[in-house]
């Protein structure tokens, strides 16, 4: 019933917003939509475990809703017009909040959803909602991202919709069944292996789009460099979650089977390839916004190693998920206020943050030290777990070449931020620079004091969700 | 009756690669549109009438009738040029096209499965690797989205297999179908249209590392 109500309210609120002109009321829209999604959070945590039609509230969809309703609340009251700002109208502004509450909707359902079809209807939702973002500035660049986005998650839901069709002819003559992940996980030992292997490679093809893994990670950069800021930021945090969580439930039904020490080396093999075009990208991009999308590939393939090695790193692989969506969506809101004073995002015309926005300088010092997990940073613990995990699980031949290449990124993308931090430009003129708001630097300082706090003390309650979302692969 | 109709359709796919004007590819598309609505008609016995009757209408009006002009109108519109203007040589698209279909045909003798008509699973499967395989080797933008049109038929085929156990989806098939394709061409084509104007792939690759 709440997750109805939920659904309908946004869906109207979202329509509102769409259609309003008048700038009070857009502004108490996007608060009403933001107490109605922590109203929703609440409820869903009180009523753990319950199934609800085609939904359930189940640790791992409960603890990324947490996450996603967390991050969504900076993200909504950023500003989005940081740079030509005249060219917004009410109807700009209109379409880009209406996206942005029907993607925060379609994020929180596709978390929760315990059927495969509702899962795939819900992350096509989110599709829809983020090429709107994308295609936010309406210039030829931002035409060329909407359309590489649109067309590559479109075709990579087909394969997602072929791979569930393959599911659902290895489910064969077994007995009466609907395709919740709850009743697939019952009867995966009965199922035959050689369409379920299948399935897999289609499903998990298809969720790379969002996932950002080889080999559908391509329009995702696209789109993170083309949509503004908070948007970008939510793209390569929570909706990246997306396609783990698609990924993670149809994992949960192998890991019944004889199949998933195959999956296994299928997403070890995709990972490595996903860490290994991070590391080649990040060495020569000149994009801010393209560097940190290329280290959230990085970061995903080192998720997807935690899977796919088992143990303790099934655990380090929410972990670092979670952390990730912190660290990442905050640093890309600081790149905001960054193209707010340069007025570009090419990293060879930025330089001597320092002297500008020296709150955001360090901000951005600090999420350096965090994004590339030395610590204190909790995703030094996360990584490290995984890191353990693959040593334990016989892996060093994948751990050798991938600590290799995490050493580059390091480099790499401290060269960048150093370079933006210190190094004079020639010719920038400083005399007009508008001040980003204060308010916003501070929401993002905490998100990030979160990626500390979560990874070096996490509290009981917090372990515990975790912990039973790893119980749904091992038991 | 049903197998000559899905090798019918699989002859279909050899047409597309030598076709070279987009209204012959428009032509073939509603061609496969009545096709599957056969198929579906002939297939789909266990379903409740109401389901039935809105798989079948949608086949036909959507697939066979609706998309195709809809496409015809935004070619007309943005004036793209009546050429299909692929990268490689008809000949090489038709061979590479057998090769597809012989490979998917070897690939299915090889699996064993009780459940499933392997027909269905050959021409589906061709349709898709058909479908991808235009995408990479045709110029226009255009001819993406048909192709997405043709990847989509083929799923459809696909969903017709597992169709009476399972027909939430067939149902969620024809929901992609009408959602995307329609999004896809909608909003965004005349979009592309306006600001790019002969809807060439070689103006989509400014955004690069």
């Amino acid at each position: 019933m709440t997750v109805i109500a939920y659904f309908v309210i946004s869906l109207v609120l979202a329509l509102l917003l769409f259609a309003n002109k008048n700038k009070s009321l857009n502004n108490a829209m996007v608060a009403l939509f933001v107490v109605l999604q922590c109203a929703f959070t609440y409820m869903s945590f009180m009523a753990k475990g319950e199934n609800l039609l085609y939904f359930k509230m189940d640790s791992l969809g409960l603890l990324l809703l947490l996450v996603l309703t967390i991050v969504s609340i900076p993200a909504l009251f950023h500003r989005y017009d940081y740079i030509y700002a005249e060219t917004e109208t009410p109807r700009t502004r209109g379409i880009y909040y209406g996206a942005m509450v029907l993607l925060v909707m379609a994020l929180s359902m596709a978390y929760l959803s315990s059927h495969i079809a509702v899962t795939w209807i819900f992350v096509e939702i989110t599709t829809l909602s983020a090429s709107a973002l994308v295609y936010h500035r309406r210039s030829a660049g931002s035409i060329e991202a909407t359309w590489k986005y649109i067309f590559v998650c479109s075709i990579s839901l087909v394969f997602v919709f072929i791979g569930i069709l393959f599911l659902s002819i290895a489910l064969g003559s077994v007995a009466e069944t609907n395709l919740t992940y709850d009743s697939l996980t019952q009867i995966a030992p009965k199922l035959d292996t050689f369409w379920l292997k299948l399935a897999f490679v289609f499903i998990f093809s298809g969720y790379t789009a969002k996932f950002g893994l080889v080999p559908m990670y391509t329009a995702g950069i696209d789109a993170k460099d083309k949509a503004p800021t908070p948007a970008a930021g939510l793209f390569s945090s929570v909706l990246m979650n997306v396609g783990f969580v698609g990924v993670f439930r149809f994992y949960q039904i192998l890991t019944h089977t004889q199949v998933q020490s195959w999956a296994s080396h299928v997403m070890i093999i995709s990972a490595v390839l996903s860490i290994f075009v991070a590391t080649v990208y990040l060495l020569k991009v000149k994009n801010v916004k393209r560097m940190l999308a290329y280290s959230s590939i990085e970061h995903m393939g080192v998720v997807a190693l935690g899977l796919a090695a088992g143990g303790i790193g099934y655990y380090a692989a929410i972990l670092h998920l979670v952390l990730h969506t912190f660290a990442k969506s905050s640093l890309f809101m600081q790149i905001g206020h960054l193209y707010m004073v340069f007025k570009t995002k090419d990293i060879y015309q930025i330089g001597n943050y320092f002297t500008y926005n020296t709150p955001g300088a360090v901000f951005l010092l600090l999420a350096f030290v965090c994004v590339t997990a030395m610590p204190p940073s909790g995703l030094f613990v996360s990584e490290f777990l995984v890191f353990k995990s693959l040593f334990a699980a016989n892996y060093i031949y994948v751990l050798v070449p991938v600590l290799i290449m995490l050493t580059f990124i390091i480099w790499a993308l401290g060269k960048n931020i150093f370079k933006m931090l210190f190094t004079p430009v020639d010719g920038f003129d400083a005399s007009n620079i508008t001040k980003p708001s204060c308010v916003e630097t501070v929401s993002q300082y905490i998100l990030l004091l979160l990626t500390v706090y979560l990874g070096i003390c996490p509290p009981d309650f917090f372990v515990n969700l975790i912990n039973e979302a790893v119980q749904l692969l091992t038991l | 009756m049903t197998n000559i109709l899905l090798i019918i359709f699989a002859i279909t796919l050899l047409y597309f690669s030598i076709a070279n004007r987009l209204m012959t590819y428009l032509s073939i598309l509603s061609f496969q549109g009545v096709l599957l609505m056969l198929v579906a008609l002939l297939e789909l016995h266990d379903m409740n009438v109401l389901n039935f009757a809105f798989i079948i209408l949608e086949t036909l009006i959507v697939k066979a009738i609706v998309l195709p002009l809809f496409i015809r109108y935004v070619i007309k519109k943005n004036k793209i040029k009546r050429e299909a203007e692929p990268f490689v040589p008809y000949f090489v698209s038709l061979l590479v096209t057998t090769m597809i279909i012989v490979l998917t045909f070897v690939l299915s003798n090889l699996i064993e499965a009780v459940h499933l008509n392997k027909i269905y699973f050959v021409t589906a499967l061709s349709a898709l690797f058909c479908g991808l395989f235009l995408i990479v080797t045709r110029k226009k933008i255009i001819t993406h989205v048909i192709c997405y049109v043709l990847i989509e038929n083929g799923v459809f085929i696909l969903s017709l297999a597992v169709g009476n156990e399972m027909p939430l989806l067939v149902n969620l098939g024809v929901l992609l179908d009408v959602f995307v394709s329609v999004f896809l061409l909608g909003i965004f084509i005349n979009k592309v249209g306006n600001v790019i104007n002969d809807g060439d792939v070689n103006q989509l690759s400014s955004l690069k590392d």
